[in-house]
């Protein structure tokens, strides 16, 4: 019941903001709408936790752990995002075009609804819909701008990933074959881990690779990332919170609950996780030293922890699997946040590269320091959570015996810190250009910055017993 | 012991499930070199009713009704009502076009092309081994129509071919569907076959943005987003 008011509340928000006259209802009932959803999830999170699935309609939508840490992750970070696009879109001068914010309301709930989906889906069949359609539902929001460069974003971002959805579809297909000659079963993630020993192996493994391949084109991973970073800057602030901190992990997600399938089987599908994580998270390190806009910048970050995450599920020990668990929590509040925090910087300076953008603590301190307490968040310093996470999953490589990949891994994480920190200093710090004037930003949008960063601090001093219950029961799903 | 799978069919429903195999094959190869977009459209529909007339057959086979409404949900969608769709979105003159320059020559591309199909059967080869006949036919060309699809979307620089090119990677993964997994619950087929709809609705739509914007749609040549360029800094 609780999952279905879940996928009806942003359903009908949708529906509202279509007929609405104004902008401001709109933008009032997505608000609702998002705020009614997170308080189900919390409900939902909290019974999950304690170790009880939720069930809607059994072997077709079903809550357990791992679904609940990441469905209440996206509300969350949906609530925020509706908040702030309150702001964001009175600012913008191209929200003027007729009928333009509507559609931004119509097509956010709509997007908000697939990510929904995603976690609240048992059937992995529904899955991989759910998957394909948030690509689809937010091609829109990318392109919102209907600059040349916004289309083009939205041009590569639609046509990567749904080759890549064509080619997991591939690999559903085989593992539904695989569950039919095991003997049958429900075709859910838990009922594949059941059913997994009685698999051709080699079968399973085609399937594995065809999905990895597939649904990593829309994690980004490495090499096949190349419109992530398009996509992610030139989407609208709220859009790209949601994008880089949800729909990544979202679909993360996917490739992870598939893992504890080869338990037992073949060590194949965890290397193969760990290279493509360890590949990613190099090579997006050293790409985002020489980005020139401040949005890729986080989006590299982007690639950097989804390969992070993987390396750490790849690990296979029962605190790695805990260490990813956490790391994919930390990384979509703390990204969301950074977001806002570049949202609120492209209100005040109205542009996107960071060599014109200079002393922004002195233009507007809000944004300065949000947007250095989000730089120092996510690219790991003490004490926010992604560094917890991130020397979690590094301790765990070492007691596994993976000290090559954990000596990259700190590379990695130390060239990161440094590109993010060297680039985010020069906007903050400095004197303001001539022509840059004090601008207020609209309180919406300090209130979604305010609300976005109490998790930001908070997680890595204090972690509540429910949020641990909650992680211990998520990564029990990533191992058998 | 194979379960989900069809069972015994009869040899000539075998090589019906061959020769539409084959054409399957040929289609997922024309795709590839045409360059006059309105035929790029008309065998993408040609290669559809393939795919639904490979269900049909096996349908009939092992008389199963689940293939059955697959095949009459499939032309309905693929050759009917999205280049329906794709039309109506986009203006006439986008279909009189041309393709200016391939990212590769004809006979280049056409060798590639081998190369992928010849992969496919590879990666199908120890898959098949002892699975029924449908499937030892079906499951390769499918394969082999995905990577094509694959190959297509990254030569061709026109918006339409594509967009064509990704649905057709879709059909490909349905032309082995319908032998590996014929009893894929109703629901999630009928939500397949919506979200290519929506492909193709979203698609045409954003082609026809970029139409607008643009006033051509050679999307291979959008190439402003890099690294090195921050021309929007102004």
């Amino acid at each position: 019941m609780e999952l279905l008011i879940v996928l009806c509340v942003p359903a009908l928000a949708a529906v509202i903001s279509t007929v609405a006259t104004g902008r401001r209802v709109a933008a009032a009932t997505t608000v609702i709408g998002a705020l009614v959803v997170l308080l189900t999830a919390l409900w939902v999170a909290v019974v999950a936790g304690s170790g009880t699935e939720i069930v809607a309609v059994k072997d077709w939508m079903s809550c357990d752990g791992m679904s609940a840490l990441l469905l209440l992750l996206t509300s969350f970070v949906g609530l925020t995002a509706a908040i702030f696009s309150w702001g964001y879109l009175e600012k913008m001068p191209s929200s003027g075009r007729s009928g333009a914010g509507r559609r931004y309301y119509l097509n956010f709930n709509l997007f908000l609804l697939s990510l929904l989906a995603v976690p609240i889906f048992a059937h992995v069949a529904l899955v991989w819909i759910a998957v394909e359609l948030t690509t689809l539902l937010s091609v829109f929001l990318v392109s919102y701008e209907d600059t040349p460069e916004a289309l083009e974003a939205a041009w590569k971002y639609v046509m990567l990933t749904c080759m890549g959805a064509a080619l997991a579809l591939m690999g559903v297909l085989m593992l539904y074959w695989a569950m039919a000659i095991s003997g049958g079963g429900p075709f859910t993630w838990q009922g594949l881990v059941a059913a997994s020993s009685r698999m051709p192996p080699a079968l399973l493994m085609t399937a594995f690779l065809f999905i990895l391949v597939g649904f990593g084109t829309k994690v980004g991973l490495v090499p096949l990332h190349t419109w992530l970073p398009d996509a992610h800057s030139q989407a609208p602030s709220p859009v790209c919170a949601l994008l880089s901190g949800i729909e990544t992990s979202a679909v993360l997600y996917a490739i992870l609950r598939l893992l504890p399938v080869f338990q037992g089987i073949s060590g194949a599908a965890a290397s193969w996780c760990v290279g493509f994580g360890l590949v990613s998270t190099v090579v997006a390190a050293f790409l985002l030293i020489q980005v020139k806009d401040y949005k890729r910048l986080f989006a590299f970050s982007t690639i950097e922890h989804m390969g992070i995450i993987l390396v750490g599920a790849g690990l296979g020990s029962a605190d790695a699997q805990l260490g990813a668990t956490y790391q994919i929590m930390s990384h979509a509040i703390t990204k969301s946040f950074c977001f806002y925090a570049a949202g609120a910087a492209l209100l005040i300076s109205g542009v996107r590269n960071i060599s014109s953008v200079r002393g922004l603590i002195r233009t507007s301190p809000v944004t300065g320091v949000s947007l250095i307490l989000g730089g120092l968040a996510i690219s790991g310093a003490p004490p926010f959570a992604v560094f917890f996470g991130e020397i979690s999953i590094l301790r765990a490589g070492l007691r596994t015996g993976h000290p090559l990949v954990v000596g990259l891994l700190v590379v990695s994480i130390v060239v990161a810190f440094c590109g993010i920190m060297s680039h985010i200093t020069h906007m903050v710090f400095g004197n303001p250009s001539s022509e840059a004037v004090a601008v207020d930003l609209p309180r919406t949008c300090v209130g979604a910055l305010a609300l976005a960063a109490i998790p930001v601090l908070g997680i890595g001093l204090y972690v509540p017993q429910w949020i641990t219950d909650l992680l211990g029961c998520a990564s029990a799903f990533l191992g058998r | 012991m194979d379960m989900g799978t069809t069972g015994a069919i009869s040899l000539f429903s075998q090589q019906v499930l061959g020769l539409l195999g084959g054409l399957f094959l040929l289609t997922a190869f024309a795709l590839i070199v045409t360059r006059q977009l309105l035929a790029n459209l008309m065998i993408f529909a040609a290669q559809s009713v393939l795919l639904a007339a490979s269900a049909l057959t096996l349908g009939c086979a092992s008389s199963s009704t689940h293939l059955l409404v697959v095949a009459g949900l499939t032309i309905l969608m693929k050759p009917l009502l999205i280049p329906w769709l794709l039309r109506r979105i986009l203006s006439r003159d986008m279909y009189a076009r041309r393709e200016i320059s391939q990212v590769l020559s004809i006979p280049t591309a056409l060798l590639v092309a081998v190369g992928f199909a010849t992969l496919a059967y590879f990666i199908a080869r120890p898959l098949v081994a002892g699975a029924d006949p449908a499937v030892r036919i079906n499951l390769p060309v499918g394969m082999a129509g995905l990577l094509l699809g694959a190959f297509a979307m990254t030569v061709r620089r026109e918006a339409m071919p594509q967009v064509l090119a990704i649905l057709s990677m879709e059909n490909g993964a349905f032309f082995a569907g319908i032998a590996i997994a014929p009893d894929l619950p109703l629901i999630a087929e009928l939500a397949a076959s919506f979200d290519m709809l929506i492909i193709a609705l979203v698609v045409g739509l954003l082609t026809k943005q970029i139409d607008e914007r643009v006033g051509r749609t050679p999307v291979g040549e959008l190439v402003a987003l890099k690294e090195d360029s921050a021309k929007w800094s102004s």
